[in-house]
């Protein structure tokens, strides 16, 4: 795709201001970097940083007993979701494969719903499609979506007389910004603490000056982005989650909710609760490389002479130092600690399982 | 001496039968940062346009190519320890590799600084 054919977010203007260099993704014209991936990188992970995800699709579902038609979707407990409460979903194919991940939320008269910027077009036919007759979806178009994110996101967000002593990790309220209401949820995709911000579009650049005129907050472009989510541990959605794999697979079984486990009534819950009692054939385990040499999306993996699998992401991890990667690997090979190899051009790297994330999590429970 | 430049972002200085090799202001910033430099062994030939190093950043993988034919006489170890070199000092120090030349007329195809200049300002 030319960049000549990608939409505008709404703060296309904003982000060429600010010397982003701009590069097409899932269809639109997005910031890739402002100063450089690693100064982003490490300011999030020690300050505040504001990403532009307007991207993602922002979708209301509603209807007569939309938290059922939900559940018969998805795995989540929708119907023992508090108002207010976000839950980390799967969009399930009928064998169980991953469609997508997204975010739900409950809100007093619908569901709202976060989803990937690349699959939210597949996403609303499939739930148009299965949804029942009396449950609608809307695409709301014309909102926009913020991200701030990194240590120092509460005290901005206080500056600015946000009242936040109830918002903990996974909950959202409409909160009142210099005057404007806004949606805000305390969530992200960094590992840090933060908030997503969910506004009119045509709002959304005066907040975005405001949170850049603090001297915490720096804009962060979709690099640091992809590094900081890969240490954090998050899979990437056409990357490390795809219709092949299962939620088991991916190591994402916490997304499947306690009651649901046992009461099943989701696509492809048999094959689900059969490898979740009998353990999946391959698993979705962190690699770290002694070394510098990165490796990437597609690079076959080795224990020993026997290929285990493959990279379904890696990079240089900026906050560790180091080479990291995700690879999809046979279960006998998935332990902590198990040496195996990567091959990158030819030759073969040394790699080693670790746990994820590769960066503790700090969220605010 | 002279300095030459190819499309593919690499530059050339050569001094009577060797030369030096590395890659443009330009291209380290459409890189970003980079994180590792696969550089050749000493003794190998190199055909014009055939690859001559792999540079990663970090967000993805790069070939640099020989900007003319020749054999690797040396390479920057110096990019072992800090291949942000790459970035601070694309045109000096953080040069990938210098090389003998086995056909100094492939030398008229590369474009010279004020015409490469120009080329890539228009990109």
């Amino acid at each position: 795709m030319k960049l000549t054919d990608a939409e505008k977010l709404p703060l296309d203007k904003l982000h060429r201001s600010l010397g982003a260099k701009m590069v097409p993704f899932a269809g639109y014209a997005m910031p890739l970097q402002y100063e450089g991936i690693v100064a982003e990188h490490l300011w999030v992970r020690e300050h505040a940083g504001l990403f532009d995800v307007s991207h993602m699709g922002q979708l209301e579902v509603s209807g007569a007993n939309v938290a059922k038609a939900l559940e018969a979707l998805m795995p989540g407990d929708f119907i023992g979701l508090k108002e207010g409460r976000l839950r980390y979903t799967l969009l399930l194919d009928d064998n169980g494969g991953v469609l997508d991940d997204l975010i739900v939320t409950r809100r007093a008269d619908h569901f709202y719903m976060v989803v990937n910027g690349a699959t939210k077009k597949a996403d609303m036919a499939h739930l148009t499609r299965r949804l029942p007759a009396g449950v609608t979806v809307e695409e709301r178009a014309d909102l926009a979506l913020l991200a701030l994110q990194g240590p120092e996101a509460e005290d901005v967000m206080a500056r600015l007389g946000g009242e936040l002593s109830t918002m903990t990790f996974m909950r959202g309220s409409e909160i009142r910004i210099k005057g404007s209401e806004i949606w805000m949820s305390r969530s992200g995709y960094t590992g840090e603490d933060g908030f997503e911000i969910s506004l009119p579009a045509k709002k959304a650049e005066k907040l975005a000056k405001l949170l850049l005129a603090d001297p915490s907050v720096k804009p962060i472009g979709l690099g640091a982005r992809d590094s900081l989510r890969l240490e954090a541990g998050l899979p990437l959605y056409g990357h490390d989650l795809s219709p092949v794999s299962t939620p088991v697979e991916a190591g994402i079984t916490f997304a499947i909710s306690k009651r649901r486990k046992m009461e099943g009534g989701y696509p492809g819950d048999e094959r689900i609760k059969a490898q979740i009692e009998n353990g999946p054939k391959v698993r979705r385990v962190g690699l770290l490389l002694p070394g510098k040499r990165p490796v990437r999306e597609g690079a076959p993996v080795f224990a020993g002479d026997r290929k285990t699998g493959v990279v379904t992401s890696g990079g240089f991890a900026p906050s560790v130092g180091a080479p990291i990667a995700m690879a999809y690997v046979a279960a006998e090979d998935a332990a902590d600690d198990t040496a195996l190899e990567v091959e990158v051009r030819g030759k073969r790297l040394a790699a080693r399982v670790v746990p994820m994330p590769f960066v503790p999590h700090r969220y605010v429970r | 001496m002279s300095l030459h430049f190819t499309e593919s972002h690499e530059w050339i200085r050569v001094d009577g039968d060797s030369a030096t090799v590395g890659i443009t202001d330009y291209a380290q910033d459409q890189l970003g940062d980079v994180v590792f430099v696969e550089l050749p062994d000493t003794g190998k030939t190199v055909a014009k346009g055939g690859e001559i190093a792999v540079v990663e950043s970090v967000k993805a993988a790069s070939e640099v190519y020989a900007p003319v034919s020749g054999t690797v006489t040396d390479a920057n170890t110096a990019l072992d320890d800090d291949p942000a070199l790459v970035n601070s000092a694309p045109e000096s120090d953080g040069w990938f590799v210098k090389m003998t030349l086995s056909d100094k007329g492939e030398l008229s195809a590369l474009m010279d600084e004020a015409a490469y200049r120009d080329f890539v300002k228009d990109l």
